[in-house]
């Protein structure tokens, strides 16, 4: 029903839209328009589709909840609580669609018939306001086109708030996204003391679990301290950067200052394709293959390495980061104005004297604007941790030993049964929460340092 | 005396072929002055006195010059030794985003000319006093020398230039950029510069060539069509289209 209808006005917008500038066309033979004749068209096509489907869609937002308001007008004398209504509410609609396997008693019975005519009234209703509000925007709007009024700003009008209403809707998913972070995260500090959580040591959610009963809160003090997720992650993304950034770097500097145009034609497309790999790839690389090669060296020299370590992670992770390093770096090289190399050379000085004390120092803060990018894509990931550094969240500093990070605690909370409102359930949100903030942060000051850098030559 | 004898260079970028068979006497202490319309090779034969162009790839240079009898358009040559001694000022002001200090001491600081600091700040001092920048910045060294209002980053270039005591200074259209004092001003300096060293200018103003050159070269459509003392030149040229391009008849 809904699609037909949906069809229906978009069909006959472009209808209005040809027809519009049919008519233009017959207006231009008598007086001079007042816009080309597509704007007519467009200026019907809007009216024909704009009103008609804002008034669909606030029906459908809107149409469940007042439908639910009537059936539960019955209920309200017998002092039920929200939950119950909405139980209620849940089996009269099944009962309705024909999918209730439960007792069925005279009122639900009752209800259900009432529910399915306020639906048909509903449905009909809705399509007979919509067809109304067609034919009365567009007789509106055609007869504007037939006094040949100006056509071409209102046509802008429209289509700035279409913009506008696109913008608006990414700005609101973000805005949404943090609020239901930020809701969830205050919920679970209130049965988590905050600087538990901030300062404490030891990371053991599974130990609050108590199936329908709340867990001891005792045990809630010592079970989510983030101190050995936070120093995982800084952990393995410092892993990750030391590989990175020498090689990053200085494969940046070759491809931009020394690579000529041939090697830099292949060579850069197949540094890119690097970022290019699924990290899930990455992952199962660096557990299968990296991990016991790690191992296996790290026995052979006497040492004792854990299978999954977060050696062998950050190393992948490292190699997974290196195109966003060398891209980067090598963009902001080559924005270098030539002339200063071109000064640098006419000094005499050789072409490493010349990166060295001229062109480095000159991209240094674009550099480090791609490293911090670079540090914040480290810190979020995910998979290779999960897949390669194991899931115990020691608090430790030795590379060969296996360590977590926030991500991949987050992936352990998740998967599988959880209850919503366990406080276990909910530190993912703390700890989605505090990656933001870190992330956020790191964004914050790469792009600002960036931004000055672009100043610096205007 | 002659500085730089070049004899028979053709320039070629890829297959297009920029300079034909140039060949030029440039005395020494003296300011030689190259002008002609835009896209006529002079700016291009200017680099080749210092091999600015082995940094564009698809150049290539064929033909003699010689300095001093050294052969600068061979293989064997030592290009950082050759451009100690030929320095280069440009279009564009350029000073590096380092500080007024460092950007003079550059040279000096990659050449290993200076053996102590105290003989690096009187580099840097005299070199400051020769392109009449001295008493602009003596209290602001350190200061970011890209921050310098235009004339003074181009005499900042100028001095970075002569800091190394080159034997020959390369100016390509210093003052078009910028404003007439400044330009006066590096005229001026040109001026003061040829007693110790060889410029060759490339300049766009005619009237520029007239004030501060000895010698100058008309180029058109990469050839050289006339070179002679400057005088001769814009009073009674032998050559019809160098007569016409000083009139103001063409280019």
């Amino acid at each position: 029903m809904n699609l037909i209808l949906v069809t229906f006005i978009v069909l006959l917008a472009f209808t209005s839209y040809y027809f519009g500038r049919k008519k233009a066309l017959v207006i231009q033979s008598s007086q001079r328009l007042t816009a080309l004749p597509k704007f007519y068209g467009y200026y019907l096509a809007a009216w024909c589709a704009a009103p008609a489907l804002i008034i669909f869609i606030l029906w459908s937002v809107f149409e469940p909840s007042i439908v639910k308001t009537f059936i539960l007008q019955d209920y309200t004398d017998q002092n039920l609580t929200k939950n119950e209504l909405q139980l209620i509410y849940t089996k009269v609609k099944a009962l309705a669609l024909g999918n209730y396997s439960g007792n069925i008693t005279n009122f639900l019975d009752a209800s259900a018939d009432k529910y399915i005519q306020l639906k048909g009234i509903a449905n009909s209703a809705k399509v007979a306001i919509i067809l109304a509000i067609l034919i009365f925007s567009l007789s509106y709007a055609y007869r504007s086109v037939q006094k040949n009024d100006r056509m071409r700003e209102p046509v802008e009008i429209f289509l700035k708030w279409v913009l506008f209403v696109a913008s608006l809707g990414a700005v609101l998913v973000t805005i949404g996204i943090i609020f239901s972070l930020l809701f969830e995260a205050i919920r679970f500090f209130q049965a988590v003391k905050f600087f538990d959580f901030i300062f404490g040591t030891h990371w053991y959610p599974a130990k609050t679990f108590v199936r329908d009963g709340q867990p001891d809160p005792e045990l809630m003090k010592d079970a989510f301290g983030a101190v050995p997720l936070f120093a995982g992650t800084f952990f393995i993304a410092f892993i990750a950067m030391c590989v990175a950034i020498p090689i990053g770097l200085l494969s940046g500097i070759y491809l931009s200052e020394y690579a000529g145009r041939g090697v830099r034609k292949y060579a850069k497309p197949i540094i890119e394709i690097l970022a290019g790999i699924p990290t899930v790839v990455y992952g199962f690389f660096a557990a299968l293959t990296v991990g016991p090669f790690v191992k296996e060296i790290g026995n052979a020299m006497g040492l004792e390495v854990s299978a999954e370590s977060a050696l062998a992670a950050g190393a992948v992770m490292g190699v997974m980061i290196i195109p966003f390093i060398s891209s980067l770096s090598d963009d902001v090289i080559t924005a270098v104005p030539q002339n200063l190399r071109d000064g640098s050379y006419a000094m005499g000085a050789t072409k490493s004297e010349t990166v060295k004390k001229v062109i480095f120092p000159a991209a240094l803060p674009g550099i480090v604007g791609s490293i911090l990018l670079a540090v914040s894509r480290a810190v979020g990931e995910t998979m290779i941790v999960v897949m390669a550094s194991g899931l115990a969240a020691n608090l430790t500093m030795n590379p060969l030993e296996s360590t977590s990070t926030i991500t991949a605690q987050i992936v352990v909370i998740l998967i599988g049964d959880q209850q919503f409102g366990d406080p276990k359930t909910q530190s993912a949100f703390a700890l989605g929460i505090s990656l933001f903030i870190v992330t956020l942060f790191l964004n914050v000051i790469a792009l600002s340092v960036v931004k000055r850098y672009r100043e610096k030559y205007e | 005396m002659s500085k730089i004898k070049a004899e028979n260079v053709n320039v070629y970028y890829g297959s297009k072929q920029a300079l034909f068979d140039v060949s030029i006497d440039i005395a020494e202490k003296e300011v030689t002055a190259l002008i002609g319309p835009s896209g006529c090779g002079k700016s291009t034969f200017l680099r080749c006195l210092n091999r600015m162009n082995d940094v564009i790839e698809i150049c290539r240079v064929e033909g003699s010059i010689k300095m001093d009898n050294l052969e600068l358009n061979s293989r064997k040559l030592d290009v950082v030794r050759l451009r100690e001694n030929v320095g280069m000022v440009f279009q564009k002001p350029n000073p590096f985003p380092k500080t007024i200090y460092e950007n003079v001491a550059y040279g000096p600081t990659i050449h290993g000319i200076a053996q102590s600091k105290e003989e690096m700040d009187q580099i840097v001092e005299t070199s400051l006093k020769k392109a009449a920048l001295w008493n602009e910045v003596k209290d602001r060294l350190d200061e970011i020398g890209t921050g310098l209002s235009g004339g003074q980053q181009q005499r900042l270039c100028i001095a970075r230039a002569i800091s190394v005591s080159p034997e020959v200074i390369l100016m390509d259209e210093p003052c078009s950029a910028l404003d007439p004092i400044a330009t006066a001003q590096i005229e001026e300096l040109i001026d003061d510069l040829k007693k110790e060293v060889t410029i060759v200018i490339v300049t766009h103003s005619m009237s520029q060539a007239a004030r501060v050159s000895q010698k100058t070269g008309f180029f058109h459509l990469g050839k050289l069509i006339e070179f002679g003392p400057t005088d001769k030149i814009f009073k009674n040229p032998d050559n019809q289209q160098t007569q016409d391009y000083i009139t103001g008849r063409f280019g």
